[in-house]
């Protein structure tokens, strides 16, 4: 199984808005940040919540946003991030 | 359009940090998770748990408590999956009402 983004990489996470068991939060969709490692493969919990079988397996990553990107009103240091993980279909190259 | 349970970054109280004792009925719906959704049984997933949470209305979401949640999700799953239907469900209810009325629980 190939992964398609590397840690590094600048990744930009899809502004969907439908109807399903969704495993990425609301506030993060349509942000942009940088890959930090690979968790791993897995069945897509997406189609395992509707009782199917969720494969292939999906790459899951651990994706590190600054908090400042994230909320506009942000008064933390510029510096602060938070780290998400996210499954490959909902992530974009940025 | 954000989900109700989907609530991160929404504006919320302070986090209450006290801990508190499970009622039994609560350990029980904890048990009945691990025994549906064990290898032989797999009448449940955690993901479907998740996905029927999920689906509570959100005045129902927010009255309800943890473990509240967790029976109607259980709930809606085993009807969903045909382990039990709707009728057998009422029936069974209303026969734990009878026997809790003439003090036999």
């Amino acid at each position: 199984m190939e992964a398609r983004f590397q840690p590094g990489d600048q990744v930009q996470v899809r502004k969907a808005d439908v109807p399903g068991h969704l495993r990425t939060p609301w506030y993060i969709r349509g942000h942009r940040g940088e890959v930090e490692r690979i968790c791993g493969y897995f069945a897509n919990p997406e189609e395992l919540a509707f009782n199917r079988h969720g494969l292939p397996k999906r790459a899951l990553y651990r994706v590190r946003f600054r908090q400042s990107e994230v909320w506009p009103d942000y008064a933390g240091p510029a510096a602060d991030t938070i780290e998400i993980e996210i499954y490959e279909h909902w992530l974009e190259k940025a | 359009m954000r989900s109700h349970h989907d609530m991160g970054g929404e504006p919320a109280g302070p986090v209450e940090k006290t801990e508190h004792d499970y009622a039994p009925w609560e350990k029980r719906v904890d048990a009945l998770m691990v025994l549906l959704s064990d290898r032989e049984r797999s009448l449940l997933r955690v993901d479907e748990l998740r996905k029927n949470i999920e689906a509570i209305g959100p005045d129902a979401y927010d009255k309800m408590t943890y473990y509240e949640r967790w029976i109607t999700s259980i709930t809606s799953t085993l009807l969903q999956r045909g382990a039990i239907s709707s009728d057998e469900l009422a029936r069974k209810l209303a026969d734990v009402e009878r026997r809790e009325k003439a003090g036999l629980l």
